[in-house]
């Protein structure tokens, strides 16, 4: 089932992501880490779908947010990031995906770990943590390529000054920050062992971002102790990999 | 009815390319797993099959190793939209492996290293529709794409085609996998496109 969800507001996070504001009537709710497919329709009937993260946490206005990257090749990321307009009508379907979700019940240490745009699921943890009151505390750390590729730069901020949940460390894969003390680079074992919950509090873990990434993250907190069964992970977009 | 998107037209596929409805192509090799790769050493590996109170069959990777194997070039369709056209896989024909077994159960759980389980009906793994594939495009299946072994079944989307197999239990009564428990659609044939719950 298609539901109909009108753009609300627009705001760009980077250079090449955006984030779309959706009012959508019909809206069931949803937890914090699913996902919808969203639908485009040309005037002959050709419809193209693809899957994007929630970013927004659970609410009573009937709102979803989604944040979009545009992929260089992409077929519907570049409309939703460069053609969309406020008032426009999307289709979605969804909230889909029930194991890679953050329930408010959940009080154990929660371990984010996010490369590029694998930050927008686990934001809507973040988010969806801060507005149900839950104090389970949580760690993120954020792997991006440069200073400027940051999602939700502010808010992550303020919401890691204001309570520490996140307690947020970025890692810089090409460019990093002046002054930085860690050179630029892909995040380690030693990285992911110093940022990371250890094990022995039994963190439930969240690893979403491209497939290489997701890849050794998830290797890296295994290596730590922490259990497969404690390691949920999300993967996205093209391998780069083998073949 | 589908609403039109203003100033949408797409990237369509060459017209005499035929996919599933709601797929397109790709000529990459995504990779969509719930958790970490286990990584399954060979002399500790093994694919049984059993009834669900006994073990009928157990092979290890020599034994298995040692059985007919096939070339075998089919579509592969993901339930998250992609599809690639042609790909090449080395494995053994499950009819193969269920030769000389003879039981009345008509569904299958298949298991994997890292516990994931999917469901079908076993008539679906029988007359050359699925195999144990443990190579790829002429390279041992690498673990992130379910190596050493995992089951191929190419006419479902592929969330059936479990990655890291280490056997088969025959059933009586249906019960849900792991995505199937999960909302999404319990048989997943990508012609009727029966991606999630419902569909």
């Amino acid at each position: 089932m298609w539901r109909l969800g009108t753009v609300v507001a627009l705001h760009d996070e980077t250079s090449t992501a955006r984030t779309i504001t959706l009012d959508v009537p019909d809206w069931p709710g949803h937890v914090a880490g699913q996902h919808v497919d969203v639908r485009l329709t040309a005037s002959d009937g050709y419809s193209a779908a693809r899957s994007y993260s929630i970013a927004s946490t659970p609410n009573p206005e009937k709102r979803i947010e989604i944040t979009v990257e545009r992929l260089p090749d992409g077929e519907v990321s570049p409309y939703l990031t460069q053609e969309v307009a406020v008032g426009d009508r999307l289709e979605l379907r969804g909230p889909l995906g029930g194991w890679f979700v953050w329930r408010t019940e959940q009080t154990e240490p929660i371990q984010l770990i996010a490369g590029g745009s694998g930050i927008v699921p686990l934001m809507a943890m973040i988010r969806s943590r801060a507005a149900s009151g839950s104090s389970a505390p949580f760690r993120l750390l954020y792997s991006v390529r440069e200073p400027g590729a940051v999602f939700y730069r502010d808010e992550l901020r303020k919401r890691s000054e204001n309570d520490h949940s996140p307690t947020l460390t970025y890692a810089y894969t090409r460019i990093t920050p002046k002054d930085w003390p860690r050179p630029p680079g892909r995040i380690d074992a030693s990285l992911v062992a110093e940022a990371a919950w250890p094990s022995k509090l039994v963190p439930t873990c969240y690893v979403c971002g491209p497939t290489p990434f997701v890849e050794s993250a998830a290797g890296f907190l295994s290596a730590c102790g922490n259990g497969q069964d404690k390691i949920r992970t999300e993967r996205f977009g093209p391998t780069g990999g083998r073949k | 009815m589908a609403i039109t998107s203003r100033g949408f037209s797409g990237r369509r596929t060459p017209a005499d390319v035929k996919l599933p409805p709601g797929q397109y192509l790709t000529t990459d090799f995504p990779v969509l797993s719930a958790g970490p790769t286990p990584h399954v050493a060979l002399d500790k590996w093994e694919f049984t099959i059993d009834d669900g109170t006994e073990v009928l069959r157990r092979w290890n990777w020599k034994s298995f190793r040692e059985l007919p194997a096939e070339t075998i070039t089919v579509d592969i369709n993901c339930v998250t939209r992609w599809s690639k056209l042609g790909t090449t896989w080395e494995g053994v024909s499950l009819d193969t492996l269920f030769k000389d077994i003879k039981t009345d159960a008509e569904f299958a759980m298949v298991r994997s290293y890292g516990d994931y389980a999917t469901n079908l009906p076993l008539e679906d793994l029988m007359n050359k529709q699925a195999w144990i594939a443990f190579r790829f495009d002429d390279d041992d299946l690498a673990p992130e794409h379910g190596g050493p072994a995992r089951l191929l079944v190419p006419h479902l989307y592929l969330w059936k085609s479990a990655k890291w197999v280490r056997g088969i239990t025959l059933m009586h009564e249906d019960q849900p996998g792991f995505w199937e428990a999960l909302g999404y659609h319990n048989y997943g044939d990508p012609w009727r496109e029966q991606r999630y719950e419902g569909d």
